[in-house]
Order: structure tokens, then C-alpha cells, then sequence
């Protein structure tokens, strides 16, 4: 071979679905490293601004000029989907990252997780940053901006719609403009006024934290929903990736894995290949690898079951079902996972058994790592309060920075709010009415 | 699928709302500031370098889990048995800089913090932005801001224009007397003398500052520097706003002198307290050296309050009072590390001046309050 021929989009695309893979069709784009970490930063391109972002993509954009990390490609979950391409990836570096893509994509496209994001959250998001540029010329950009700090502190509290039985086509076509329906508001029925439908104490749990406050709050003025709403629209789009990180990650490096098998290079070409590979498989001390890990487990869960069993689990599971139903003492083993925790000031590791590390797995996979939050009462003391209680599930949250976000849901409830939870086995409450936090032990 | 290269160049969202984090955390800072002005660092530093600040990037709150509560599954090369120690807990305090240690991959998660590099004027700036001077000796507008340049000396060198023909004729003279010539004429370069100029000091434009500090037994360490720190951005502050600050250091315990810079900032005596004798010798000093038409005298006196007597207390307000007419500002810094209010304040407590300030210094962060309460912003 004189010059060595490094396959097209369209012919990677072709191995792909002749493996069995059903990608959407994919947009590629080479972009530099400042629009590439931009992306990264804001997950997806045109989103709001908000310096928040700002903060991300410094911190990766550093990292990336004093040589500490390098991102390949950014995927964007759309139909089709958008790949990013590092401008100065080389042919093989750019042949290895398309087959990544080739995993990501699939598993967009059929993962039950993604049932409900949009094909066209690229048009939307920008809509949305649209919206909020004309808020800040409307109410100020400070104003924006703070109320902003507040509703991204809580975006993670949503939740999601459940899996649905209708296709995604037919569902997406039915509701082009979710959220801005006005029976999601519930504005329409007379008899449905605000005092009736507030939830009352232990009767029923709301457990859309920002939906519940965009409805129920007195406080907040029309824009302000308006964002709310679409911060919630957004994170709706990224839970899913939250929820099957491990999934999502192990299922593209198994199919680069082997799609790479597949292809002729040269000597030169596979030994930076699998540099490239062991680079994103390296184990990390403090975490696990969810490339490593994801990979390993379908590598196994194939070499048991076969083929079928790893296209059905990347369709029926998120990370928690995959590795309690899948991760295996020998994968384990392999991947020298071990039980870390605190004493005294030290990081200790604490056990090799098995049973413990895929149970502690499990927990910190559970909800995307993230404290599950509900809505106990929307009018506390019958005065307008919100109590809020935090399901407690072993571990703690950390304190002063609930304190802190505590001001931000009053911000936007406008009332007293308080956050029932547990600290060292009491029960405590943590409030904040607008100019003093208390906290109380019951 | 082609592969699309747009072009991204004017792509500048990325930037812009890393901009406005930074702007965020220079926002921070200046709430920092109380802490960061008293750091000793700087004010043994000559006042001219670069200080790195670790700053936290700025916090996102949100709900999240205590970080080193409950157990979390890792990942090493296998080696690691039960009870092995992997590392130390970060602090979360200022031990932990930059973004976890090593640059190594799965790094304890810890703080965020981004080494800010401020410069002492920065620091400066952001801080004496909220400083003013609000008793300005009164003097019509028209004569403050110009320079007075008079013809005062006379050199041997300058410009042919200051030509003092006067004083070179009579150069000129003795220079032929001397060698028994009774006759002008000869010239040499070296008869011909110049009118030079001096910068009269305008009164507006300078500075006394009559730092007094108790040394008696009582001043401790803390004391001494919470003095140190104070009387540091005063001068600093005054010499942004006047073109020559002169200092006069005066200790006392219970008698009074006046000292060197190093020795009013390091003196640690035993003794009583007499702070009427400081009183006096201030006074001395004022009516001697600086008289008050001409100067802006800003007398500040630490002291932790506990003096000799109720009769020195009354002495010490009535050398006060006669004081108050000429003098910028007086200020008197309490410094104490307890609550009980001393007996000194309260003498001076009934004594109500514009030009008379109080504050009470009880741990680092009051300096900066209490530089704010001596030099008010007006309109502030």
C-alpha cells in the first residue's frame, strides 16, 4: 500500500448497520479546539448563555492547553446527529472517533432512555437562547442572570416522563411544542385553581421540584416560568445521558472496539490505535472508568450470552439495571475494583468483595448520583411554605451547600421553604424565610 | 454524510461567559477583602509584587451528597488491600490548592480553585475605591490643583532664559577682585549663576500622618499587628491622595517619644499606660512641625484602652478637644481581643466630634471596616 486509505463517513456508517448497529444518519464536523470545548462546555451548541458554561469550558479549555486532556469528538443527540470532530485530529485518530460515534448514535436512537429527547433539540435550545436574550433586553441581564443561578441550581430535580408505549415518531409528532401546552399548565379548567391542586401533607408527593414551583408559585412573573421551562426542557434532554453514562460510554468502545477489528490498517496505524484505546480505557483511582467499565461488561455479558443479549440490554437498561443485572466478579476482578472510603482524614481502601463493590455501584448509580428531592406540601403552616424532603437513603447531602440552594428555591417561591432531611441519624429541617436560615434537629 | 468544515471563527459564546465568570469572581474578591488586606504577606511585602490569591472558581450550588460520607467504588492496578491508605482528605481550606494536586487522571475530587494572580494595586484599587476623604480643609477650588513654581535658588548651571544677571555680575566681581582686578569683564562660563525653581509644597497637596501606639505590657502580638496592618493601608491610602505623606511615629507607655518606622511597628515594652503623654506630644508635634494651615494631619493612636486613670482619661480628652479644630481626621483604634468596652472609650464616647473617630478592632477582618469608618465615601 503506497498511501494508506482511511475509510469515509458513508463506508463506516455501512460497517455499522452491517454489524447490526441502527444509527441515525450523522452529520460530521471538524471544528476547532475552542468551539469543540465550547460545545462540551454547553453540551449542545447555541444553548443559553449563562456563566455557569463559562466556568466549564475554562476549566476543560485549560486542561486542554497545558496538554492535561484532549477530547476527541462531542456527539449530539439529534435525528440526525451531530458529530464534532477535534480539527487537528489525524486520519486514524478521526477514523477511530467515527466509530465511537457509530456506538453513541445507536444507542440514542434505541436506548428506551431516550424514547422522549427530541430529534430537533438543536433548533430548540437555540429557540430557548433566543428567548432569553430578548428577557435580558426586556428585564436587564442581571436579572436574568441571577434568576438563571437560581433554576440551574435546581435542574437536576425533575422528572422524567415514564417510558412510553407509543412509538417515538408518532409521539414526537404529536407534541412539536412541548411544555408550552396549556394543559401542562393547568390553566385551563376553572375548577382547577391553585389552592386545590397544591399537595397537601402526606398525602402525595410531587416529584418534579421545578415543575411543581414553575406551577404553584405566586411569585413568579410569566418570563420567569418561561425560563423555568425551559431549563426543564433541557435537562429532560440530558438526563437520559446522566442515567446510562456507563451504558452509553461501554457501548461506544465495545463497537469502535469492533469496527477498528474490522478494518486494514497498517502496523504504524494499530499500534496508535490501541494507544488510543487504552488511553480511554485507563483506569481512574477515585472513580471507575465508565468507558472500562461499560466496555468490559458487554465484552462479557457477549461472551456469555451472545450478541443478541447485548443488543437487547443496551436497549432495556440504564446503568443501574446493567451493572447489577450484568457486572460479573470476574469483570470486576479484572478491572481491580475495590470499596474506597473515608477514616479519619485518610482515603482508605475498605473491601475487594465482590457483592460490596457492585452494591455500592449500584447506589452511587442510582438517580445519577444526584439526592432525590420531593415535594411534600405546597402550603406548610397553611401559609404558602414549601416543605420539601430530601428521601434519604444512606448518605447525607452536604449541608451548607443545601443552605445555600435553599435561598435559591426561595427565590423562587418567594415564601419560607423548608428542606426536611437526615444528619448523623436526625432528623433535621432546614429553612430559609427570605433573611434567616435556621436549622431545626426533631 | 460529507464532512462539513464551517467556518467557527466569530464562535465567541465560550469566551464571553468565561468572561463573565471571571468578572464574577472579581466580584468576590472584593468581598474577600477584610481578610485578604489583613494577610500578613502583604503588608511585609514592599507593596510592589504580585500576589497569587487561590480563589474558589465560583460555587454552583445545588443539592448534592456530603463528599466523604459513605463509601465509593474505585479502580487501581490491583494491588491495594484492605486498610491501605490511597491519600489524605483534601481540607477544604486554602491547603488545598489547584485542582486536586497531581495532574494524574482520577484525582480526588476536591475544590475548584483558580489561582487568581492580583496585583497590589489592584488590590489596592478595589479597596481605596471605597475609601474618600470627607474633611478636606477648606480652600477655594480655584488655587487647589496647580502646581506653585517659584524661583526660590540659585545654581551655577540652567537655562540661558533664568540668567540671574544680578548675582553673575557679582560672581563676576569678586572673581576679579580676588585676583586684584578691580573691574568687570572676563567673563567665564563659571561667573554666570541661574534662577532655579523649586515646587513650593502646596499645603493641599500633603500629608502628616502621627501614627501613636501603645507599647505598654498589655499590647500582645495581635495587637501589634492589627496596629501595623491599619497604619500600612492608611499610609498607602493617604499617598494616592496626596502628593507627599510624611509620617511621625510616636509610642508611649506611660511617657511618650517619637520613634523609627521599625521601631513603632516592633517596640514591646512592659509598663503602665499614660495616653494623655501621646496626647501632649501629638500636640507638640502639630504645633512645632506641621503647623494646620499649611498640612493635613491625620493622627491615628492604638491602644487597647486600658489607661492609668480616670483623671489621665479626662486629661487625655482635654488635649484632645484643643487638637479636633486642626487635625483631618483623629482616630482612635481600640484593639482587644476581649468584649468588655475600656475605660478610655467610654471617656471618649462623650466626646462627640465630626473629626473624631472610634472603632474597635477585635479581629482581623474589622480592619477594613474600620478604615472605611475613618475615611467615609461621601455619598456612600
Amino acid at each position: 500500500m503506497d498511501s494508506p486509505r482511511y475509510p469515509t463517513d458513508q463506508e463506516i456508517w455501512d460497517l455499522a448497520r452491517s454489524n447490526g448497529l441502527d444509527p441515525f444518519a450523522i452529520t460530521f464536523e471538524n471544528v476547532p479546539a475552542s468551539v469543540l470545548y465550547e460545545i462540551a462546555a454547553y453540551l449542545i451548541p447555541g444553548r443559553m448563555a449563562h456563566w455557569s458554561y463559562g466556568k466549564a469550558y475554562h476549566a476543560m479549555k485549560m486542561r486542554y492547553d497545558y496538554g492535561l486532556n484532549k477530547l476527541y469528538e462531542m456527539v449530539i443527540n439529534a435525528n440526525p446527529a451531530y458529530a464534532f470532530l477535534l480539527a487537528s485530529n489525524s486520519e486514524l485518530e478521526n477514523t477511530f472517533v467515527r466509530a465511537h460515534v457509530m456506538g453513541h448514535v445507536d444507542f440514542f436512537h434505541h436506548n428506551h432512555c431516550f424514547h422522549h429527547t427530541g430529534s430537533d433539540m438543536v433548533e430548540v435550545v437555540s429557540r430557548h437562547a433566543e428567548r432569553v436574550r430578548q428577557y435580558e433586553f426586556q428585564v436587564g441581564h442581571t436579572a436574568v442572570e441571577q434568576f438563571l443561578d437560581a433554576v440551574l441550581s435546581l435542574q437536576e430535580h425533575i422528572s422524567l416522563p415514564a417510558p412510553s408505549v407509543r412509538p417515538r415518531a408518532v409521539e414526537n409528532h404529536l407534541r412539536p411544542q412541548r411544555g408550552w401546552s396549556s394543559a401542562d399548565w393547568g390553566l385551563q379548567s376553572p375548577s382547577d385553581s391553585i389552592g386545590e391542586r397544591q399537595v397537601k401533607p402526606n398525602t402525595h408527593e410531587e416529584e418534579d421540584l421545578l415543575r411543581f414551583i414553575m406551577v404553584e408559585s405566586h411569585y413568579l412573573e410569566d418570563w420567569e416560568r418561561d425560563v423555568i421551562e425551559m431549563v426543564r426542557q433541557e435537562m429532560m434532554y440530558f438526563w437520559p445521558q446522566i442515567r446510562t453514562k456507563v451504558m452509553n460510554e461501554g457501548w461506544a468502545t465495545y463497537w469502535h472496539a469492533t469496527l477498528m477489528r474490522q478494518l486494514t490498517f497498517s502496523d504504524d496505524d494499530y499500534i496508535d490505535y490501541a494507544r488510543l484505546h487504552s488511553q480511554v480505557t485507563a483506569p481512574l483511582v477515585y472513580q471507575v472508568n465508565p468507558y472500562a467499565l461499560g466496555y468490559s461488561v458487554f465484552q462479557d455479558l457477549e461472551r456469555r450470552q451472545g450478541r443478541d443479549a447485548i443488543f437487547l440490554a443496551r436497549t432495556v437498561d440504564d446503568d443501574v439495571s446493567f451493572v447489577r443485572n450484568y457486572l460479573t466478579e470476574e469483570v470486576a476482578e479484572a478491572l481491580h475494583l475495590f470499596v474506597y472510603g473515608a477514616d479519619q482524614d485518610h482515603v482508605i481502601v475498605k473491601s475487594r468483595q465482590f457483592e460490596l463493590i457492585r452494591d455500592q455501584l449500584v447506589k452511587e448509580l442510582v438517580h445519577g448520583g444526584i439526592p432525590v428531592i420531593h415535594v411534600n406540601d405546597g402550603d406548610f403552616n397553611q401559609r404558602g411554605e414549601l416543605y420539601l424532603i430530601h428521601r434519604h437513603e444512606g448518605v447525607d447531602l452536604d449541608l451548607p451547600y443545601a443552605e445555600r440552594t435553599l435561598r435559591y428555591v426561595h427565590r423562587l417561591w418567594g415564601r419560607p421553604v423548608h428542606l426536611e432531611t437526615r444528619s448523623s441519624n436526625k432528623r433535621l429541617i432546614l429553612s430559609f424565610d427570605g433573611h434567616l436560615d435556621t436549622k431545626t434537629v426533631l | 454524510m460529507a464532512l462539513f468544515v464551517p467556518d467557527w471563527s466569530l464562535e465567541r459564546k465560550g469566551a464571553k461567559d468565561q468572561r463573565r465568570h471571571l468578572e464574577k469572581i472579581r466580584e468576590a474578591l472584593r468581598d474577600r477583602l477584610p481578610d485578604l488586606i489583613s494577610d500578613e504577606s502583604i503588608i511585609t511585602s514592599d507593596g510592589k509584587h504580585v500576589l497569587k490569591v487561590p480563589l474558589r472558581s465560583l460555587e454552583q450550588y445545588r443539592f448534592r451528597f456530603h463528599s466523604w460520607q459513605g463509601d465509593r467504588v474505585g479502580q487501581d492496578q490491583g494491588g491495594g488491600r484492605p486498610g491501605d491508605v490511597l491519600g489524605r482528605i483534601p481540607q477544604d481550606g486554602l491547603s488545598q490548592k489547584g485542582d486536586g494536586g497531581s495532574g494524574a487522571p482520577g484525582e480526588i475530587p476536591g475544590i475548584d480553585y483558580i489561582e487568581a494572580e492580583v496585583s497590589f494595586e489592584e488590590l489596592a484599587g478595589l479597596m481605596f475605591h471605597e475609601l474618600g476623604l470627607p474633611y478636606l480643609k477648606s480652600k477655594p477650588l480655584a488655587t487647589l490643583p496647580v502646581p506653585a513654581l517659584k524661583f526660590k535658588d540659585i545654581s551655577p548651571k540652567g537655562l540661558m532664559g533664568n540668567l540671574d544677571k544680578r548675582q553673575s555680575l557679582k560672581q563676576n566681581l569678586i572673581r576679579n577682585a580676588v585676583a586684584g582686578r578691580a573691574q568687570v569683564g572676563g567673563w567665564k562660563e563659571r561667573d554666570l549663576r541661574f534662577k532655579t525653581w523649586v515646587d513650593e509644597p502646596d499645603p493641599e497637596d500633603n500629608a502628616v500622618i502621627i501614627a501613636m501606639r501603645d507599647i505598654s505590657g498589655s499590647m500582645g502580638d495581635f495587637k501589634k499587628m492589627m496596629a501595623r496592618t491599619f497604619a500600612f493601608w492608611m499610609l498607602k491610602f493617604l499617598r494616592t491622595q496626596y502628593e507627599a505623606v510624611e509620617v511621625v511615629f510616636l509610642v508611649h507607655h506611660t511617657q511618650a517619644r517619637e520613634v523609627t518606622e521599625s521601631e513603632f511597628f516592633q517596640l514591646g515594652e512592659s509598663g503602665g499606660t499614660k495616653v494623655s503623654s501621646v496626647y501632649q506630644l501629638c500636640r507638640e508635634v502639630i504645633d512645632t512641625r506641621y503647623r494646620p494651615e499649611a498640612w493635613n494631619i491625620f493622627p491615628i493612636h492604638f491602644s487597647d484602652g486600658d489607661n492609668w486613670s480616670d483623671a489621665d482619661n479626662r486629661r487625655t480628652v482635654d488635649i484632645l478637644e484643643s487638637m479636633l479644630p486642626g487635625v483631618n481626621v483623629f482616630g482612635y483604634a481600640e484593639i482587644r481581643e476581649g468584649g468588655y468596652t475600656s475605660t478610655l472609650m467610654s471617656a471618649f464616647s462623650r466626646l462627640q466630634h465630626p473629626r473624631f473617630k472610634t472603632v474597635t478592632i477585635t479581629h482581623r477582618g474589622d480592619v477594613y471596616p474600620a478604615l472605611k469608618a475613618f475615611f467615609p465615601r461621601e455619598g456612600a
